[in-house]
């Protein structure tokens, strides 16, 4: 009894994971019903919401899984918008543009991604701040956009205001909800593990036989993916092109800032994340400049005295993993509950996550 | 068009000035300030505020704004690099990120959107000019800042190479705990390195105030000069910081003649060449190129 007692269980999904993973499907449902009975002020924000979660999880995904922080991910953003207002320009129908444009800044990002991952910590992320500064001005050359003053996605005009609203805020949704599976789905399976590898010990994964240049490639190309989505929703919901909105580093500092209070390199911190953002937003918005300052401030002592966010903290502390992406291994007291993790509740063992 | 060469070399001495702090820094710390750029718009507000309001040329001005640069390095390397470093090489990046937002803003608040220059307090400085053969006209402003660029660099150069203090602070870079071993406070040796990058930043600061004209959210932009000029230098001496600066301009320069808007864009393309040449040739990737502690130096 007492050598059987001590041997672990490896478990994944637990039962608060399955109630978590039972209450975003109904979650998901409720959002896809609400522009029924939502004001069309708060479907545009229930939109830019999703907006921000994409943001979140695909800037988590780079710095937080990936260890690749960038600075210049605006560049994406501001190229999804571009690639939009190019291709709904060439005859493209607007809603099929949006897609087809994220799929462009995603191909534009493989050759981008050959050149960037050579370059490690601060190089890469003022190399991509750099990157979005030229594409910025290139883009400034393009005739259509006429410099700074900018266009507008007319295309868009020929459709009604409610449905067009309705309509871009379940492409927001399914857009949220299909990159955050792709990425749940990443993170679990074998490449998960070996994300994780290279996050921790770059050296130590490549001599195990992780293909680290690939798999940081594919975050990399899977980030510039949903940011492009994201930039091209963001066109959508405003209409208007201005180059200096889109490829301002304000977007990636609210990344930065989604991703430290929420919890980097948390698949559920990024979301946390994005939800405070937001919140934080709608109430402080309006203050401008102190509103700016508070979350500089607020970036700056999460990475100082709580590095691993609200989320990080609270999974460190009790042991919560709602979607959880890893393993992890439970001295079980008692060998004979066969499926262990069922029977036992969640706090009362010491936890550790092996990843 | 040998007008264009000098006027670019010239230049290249404020980039210099201004890439000097941030590649000083990543070579000691191993960290890249992020808020490099805001930290030079600060100075040069510094000096504006005491040119303006209490009528003290900059130049007298930087008596009282260097001392505080100084500080103000010393505090950032112990309130927070010191500690965010622990956490990892990613999390300076965010933290330093963070202060740059705080910075701009607050100067903002402080300030307002109007752009300002320091150029008003320093007399006919601001306009003056040498004529040299051939009717090239240089100003006096440009020379007086690439003359202190190179004074710079070198006695920068001359400290760590041959003070105590230099060997020291050198040494950590190296080796932290080593250095620690043979009784050199690694905590102290980086926290006076912060102090004398702030410095030359606050010096940058100064020159960014008197030869243009700057605002809030003008510290990208020089954090990004400072980046390209220290990328390009690469090579393992300060002089390279020169020669990176000197380069950058002459690009922006060559840009600005073939397109209204090129300045930027040449500046950034010769930037990615340089990367592009360094990635291909050598394995050694940045770390290696943007050392510039004089190991390699006589």
């Amino acid at each position: 009894m007492s050598i059987v007692s001590t041997s672990p269980v490896i478990e994944r999904g637990t039962a608060t994971s399955r109630i978590a993973a039972l209450a975003v499907a109904v979650i998901i449902a409720l959002l896809a019903i609400a522009p029924q009975f939502l004001s069309a002020g708060a479907v545009d924000r229930m939109t830019a919401l999703f907006i921000y979660v994409i943001l979140a999880a695909m800037w988590n995904a780079l710095a937080g899984f990936g260890g690749l922080v960038s600075v210049g991910q605006q560049v994406f953003f501001g190229l999804g918008a571009y690639f939009t207002i190019r291709l709904a320009d060439a005859g493209l129908n607007p809603f099929a543009a949006l897609f087809a444009s994220g799929i462009v800044v995603g191909v534009v990002s493989v050759p981008l991604s050959f050149f960037m991952l050579r370059l490690r910590n601060g190089e890469f992320a003022i190399g991509m701040w750099v990157i979005a500064a030229l594409t910025h001005l290139l883009v400034n050359l393009d005739r259509l956009v006429q410099g700074e003053t900018g266009t507008s996605l007319i295309s868009l005009n020929v459709y009604d205001a409610g449905a067009r609203r309705a309509t871009i805020y379940w492409l927001a949704l399914a857009s949220m909800t299909a990159l955050l599976a792709i990425l749940f789905g990443l993170l679990r399976g074998s490449t998960g593990a070996a994300i994780r590898a290279i996050r921790d010990n770059e050296d130590a994964a490549a001599s195990v036989g992780v293909r680290v240049t690939g798999t940081k490639r594919l975050l990399f190309v899977l980030a510039a993916f949903g940011i492009g989505i994201a930039g091209a929703l963001w066109l959508a919901t405003s209409i208007t092109f201005q180059p200096k909105t889109y490829f301002n580093v304000q977007w990636t500092a609210y990344m930065i800032f989604m991703v430290l209070v929420g919890g980097i390199g948390t698949f559920e911190g990024a979301i946390l994340g994005a939800l405070l953002f937001f919140l934080i937003e709608t109430w402080f918005g309006g203050t401008g400049v102190w509103y700016l300052i508070g979350l500089g401030a607020t970036a700056v002592l999460f990475s100082l005295f709580l590095p691993r966010g609200l989320w990080g903290t609270v999974e460190e502390r009790f042991g919560l993993r709602l979607l959880p992406v890893g393993y992890r291994v439970r001295l079980a007291p008692n060998v004979s509950a066969p499926s262990g993790e069922d029977a036992q509740p969640e706090q009362t063992t010491p936890h550790r996550e092996k990843a | 068009m040998s007008n264009q060469i000098i006027q670019g070399v010239l230049l290249g001495g404020y980039y210099a000035l201004i890439a000097c702090g941030l590649s000083f820094m990543f070579s000691v710390m191993r960290i890249i300030n992020l808020a490099h750029g805001s930290l030079a718009v600060f100075a040069a507000f510094a000096l504006w505020l005491l040119a303006s309001r209490f009528h003290i040329s900059p130049f007298l001005g930087l008596l009282i704004v260097l001392p505080l640069m100084a500080a103000i390095g010393w505090a950032l390397q112990r309130f927070l690099l010191e500690r965010s470093a622990r956490g990892g090489a990613l999390l300076p990046i965010l933290t330093t990120f963070g202060l740059a937002i705080v910075i701009d803003n607050l100067l903002f608040q402080q300030f307002g959107a109007n752009t300002r220059s320091l150029a008003p307090f320093i007399g006919s400085l601001s306009y003056d000019s040498w004529e040299w053969p051939g009717s090239i006209y240089v100003g006096k402003l440009a020379v007086i800042m690439f003359a202190t660029a190179v004074i710079l660099l070198g006695g920068l150069q001359l400290f760590l190479t041959r003070t105590q203090l230099g060997r020291s602070i050198r040494a950590t870079s190296e080796d932290p705990d080593t250095a620690g071993l043979v009784g050199v406070d690694a905590r102290r040796a980086n926290a006076i390195a912060a102090a004398i990058a702030m410095v030359t930043v606050g010096i940058a600061g100064a020159f960014l105030g008197m030869r243009a004209t700057f605002d809030p959210y003008a510290g990208a932009p020089q954090l990004l000069f400072a980046f390209e000029a220290a990328v390009i230098g690469g090579a393992g001496s300060l002089w390279g910081t020169l020669l990176g600066g000197i380069v950058l301009a002459l690009a922006q320069t060559l840009g600005a003649q073939v397109h209204p808007q090129g300045f930027l864009i040449g500046g950034h393309v010769v930037f990615l060449l340089v990367l592009f040449v360094r990635l291909s040739t050598s394995g050694l990737g940045l770390r290696g190129l943007l050392r510039l502690a004089p190991r390699s130096a006589p």
